[in-house]
């Protein structure tokens, strides 16, 4: 079983600083050569599709360096308003809590 | 029906959006919006003050809160930038001039209760959304 990364996002985030996010977290992919990463949510109090994509990204980068990526955490009203905004999150695996997600993550690596 | 409070945000850096959901936030909270109301409008505002900046070159959002006899929320976004030359293919799902998801216009439209957009290709774009409680 190899490193795991546990990400928790607690600001709302300017564009630039999620591109940023983007960038550090798939360099520290390599870097660990983490098998697994969990991007906890639950302090995001939205989604657009500019977070929606940097999500996706992550989890698109994430796979091509052998690695899985678990969203956990999504706020009930975000999930609404997501997915009325025409954002499925495809290619995005997603768990209610970092419990659940963990569990996700070591059975896919 | 009576605006009771108004107010104006630049839109110029991409901070300013930040500010924009922020402020959006508080002014639905205080009108009593239910959480997934003040989520949708907020997220609503983001997409929509980001276009503002990117494809607008900046500019504002005015925030007006109504009542009388229905409470809502009514937010203007407003630039002088090149304009949208076929509205009805922006508000398409998947269609930008941009490196956006083109979700934006169409996305925002879908979680409002009303939303109107004029625009003048080389005088500017002002979006309005409204959301009645």
């Amino acid at each position: 079983m190899g490193n795991y990364l546990l990400v928790t996002i607690q600001v709302d985030m300017h564009d630039r600083l999620a591109m940023a996010l983007q960038e550090d977290l798939t360099q520290m992919i390599s870097d660990t050569e983490a098998r697994g990463v969990l991007i906890d949510i639950s302090s995001l109090e939205i989604v657009d599709s500019f977070i929606g994509r940097m999500l996706g990204n992550i989890a698109a980068m994430s796979r091509v360096l052998d690695a899985e990526t678990v969203v956990v955490g999504m706020q009930p009203a975000v999930a609404i308003t997501l997915v009325e905004l025409g954002l499925s999150l495809a290619g995005v695996r997603t768990a209610l809590n970092v419990d659940a997600g963990m569990d996700l993550l070591k059975a896919a690596v | 029906m009576a605006i009771v409070s108004s107010e104006n945000l630049p839109i110029h850096a991409e901070i300013d959006i930040v500010t924009v959901r922020r402020r959006v936030r508080e002014i639905a909270a205080r009108l009593g919006f239910s959480l997934v109301d003040q989520t949708k409008m907020v997220t609503a505002a983001s997409e929509l003050a980001r276009n503002t900046m990117i494809y607008g070159g900046g500019g504002s959002m005015r925030a007006e809160a109504l009542n009388g006899p229905r409470t809502g929320l009514r937010l203007i976004f407003e630039d002088k930038g090149p304009g949208i030359p076929d509205i009805g293919l922006a508000l398409r799902d998947g269609f930008t001039t941009g490196s956006g998801l083109g979700l934006g216009l169409g996305g925002s439209k879908r979680l409002v209760s009303e939303f109107q957009v004029s625009s003048r290709v080389g005088e500017g774009t002002t979006v309005t959304i409204t959301r009645w409680k």
